[in-house]
């Protein structure tokens, strides 16, 4: 087709067998713009980028990135965590052993601080991202959705800091997640502790007490003891990830749909 | 043989559903359905709630008063029940102990005799009244009573705050 086809490289002749034109549902020699736009919207990963971007959009000074950081950094908490899973064993007996293990022992063992400190950074990250879109008014209609799956996303971050706290099961963690586990136990009819409980009784009967109020079903005991461990565990590795990873499906997608990143008007 | 000749046959149309019957099916069915979801919703939560607890009781024989010394505070029982018995020239008490600020566990300082709280400060004196730093209120106490052979027995479900006035309950305490 083109004036040098007879001497096409060796790149081109890949792009032509049948194991790239299998794996790329956008097979052939990229040439026009619709084939472009094409290799974006027929590749699972591509598609979640937009095919053009306006120009305010990758200046660093409008969005700082800290969308696109938050997502790194996610990413980073998912592949330490994950790797710092092989190791560590949610038992009273063995958890806060495990994680000196990790420090001092196991080879690499910076991971624990790489996801911790990430950890760290991510909250940050998911705060600053937020002001920027407060401060750049993209939380207007048509994005006011979206802002609001954004502050989903944030108190699901803050879920994970508070889950991922217990879990090192020193002092700092026990008594950290004592104090604010008594926080959902000050929950209005459906904490022991709080207003309301006593209503909900007959006669001498209480049915929101220290063994079946919102404070039980989050620690599984009456104190955080092995049943707080193994759940915020369970929560901490599967649940909440799975559930934010959602949401932030919806989010990215939104911002696309919803016109792109926000330009100054 | 027959080829789709019963399409338009007659009593094929009375298998046709009318719009009537149609949104009583589709009720039926969501409601069914919501049914369904709303009882998994209910065991799920249930589901949280175990039926065996494999923690310390909440009631627990804590052996005669006389191995309790007038004016001390013993700690014997803290580390499993979370109590602290503690004897004055008049009556036993025993104090819980959860800081009434945010839930930590106080230590009992001999020397300076009182609780103070590790975690923000609040310090209690012997009797369990708070007189320093956040805690809004005194340490709670646990029902406490003698069985039949003369033991103490404390009963954390029951307890008794003085702000309430409740520690004039004869059941909040034992006399000496």
């Amino acid at each position: 087709m083109t004036q040098d086809s007879n001497k096409e490289n060796l790149g081109d002749k890949f792009k032509k067998t049948q194991v790239f034109r299998a794996i790329f549902r956008t097979g052939g020699i990229i040439e026009t713009h619709k084939q472009r736009v094409l290799v974006t919207l027929n590749n699972v990963f591509l598609h979640l980028h937009p095919v053009r971007l306006p120009k305010h959009a990758v200046k660093v000074k409008y969005t700082w990135c800290m969308g696109g950081l938050s997502f790194f950094v996610f990413l980073v908490l998912t592949v330490t965590g994950i790797l710092l899973m092989f190791y560590y064993r949610p038992t009273v007996e063995y958890a806060y052993g495990d994680v000196i293990d990790l420090q001092e022992q196991v080879p690499l063992g910076i991971m624990r601080e790489v996801h911790r400190w990430s950890a760290h950074l991510m909250v940050i990250t998911v705060w600053l991202h937020m002001f920027r879109v407060f401060m750049t008014g993209s939380y207007k209609p048509p994005r006011e959705f979206n802002w609001v799956i954004g502050v989903i996303l944030l108190v699901l971050t803050m879920l994970m800091s508070f889950t991922g706290y217990l879990l090192p099961w020193d002092q700092l963690a026990i008594w950290a997640i004592t104090v604010g586990s008594n926080m959902a136990g000050a929950t209005p009819f459906l904490g022991a502790a709080g207003p309301g409980a006593s209503l909900l009784a007959i006669g001498d009967v209480n049915f929101v007490h220290s063994a079946s109020d919102a404070r039980f079903a989050m620690l599984g005991g009456r104190f955080v003891g092995e049943g707080a461990l193994l759940r915020f565990y369970v929560l901490h590795c599967i649940g909440l990830p799975f559930v934010i990873m959602i949401f932030m499906i919806v989010h990215f997608w939104r911002v696309r749909k919803d016109g792109g990143i926000s330009g100054p008007t | 043989m027959s080829t789709d000749t019963s399409k338009s046959s007659p009593e094929r149309q009375s298998d046709t559903m009318d719009r009537r019957s149609f949104i009583k099916w589709c009720a039926i069915g969501w409601s069914a359905f919501a049914a369904v979801i709303g009882g998994y919703g209910a065991l799920l939560l249930r589901y949280l709630f175990p039926n065996v607890l494999f923690e310390p009781k909440q009631s627990f024989r804590a052996g005669v008063p006389s191995e309790y010394t007038t004016g001390e505070v013993s700690e014997r029982f803290k580390d499993l029940y979370g109590v602290w018995i503690v004897r004055d020239s008049e009556k036993i008490y025993a104090l819980s102990t959860v800081c009434t600020h945010l839930g930590c566990t106080p230590n009992w300082m001999p020397s300076e005799t009182k609780f103070k709280c590790p975690c923000h400060g609040s310090g209690f004196y012997k009797t369990g009244i708070h007189f320093e730093g956040p805690a809004p209120r005194p340490l709670e106490r646990f029902k406490i009573g003698l069985n039949d052979e003369g033991e103490i027995v404390i009963d954390k479900t029951r307890k008794f705050q003085q702000e309430k006035g409740e520690w004039s309950d004869p059941e909040s305490y034992l006399l000496a």
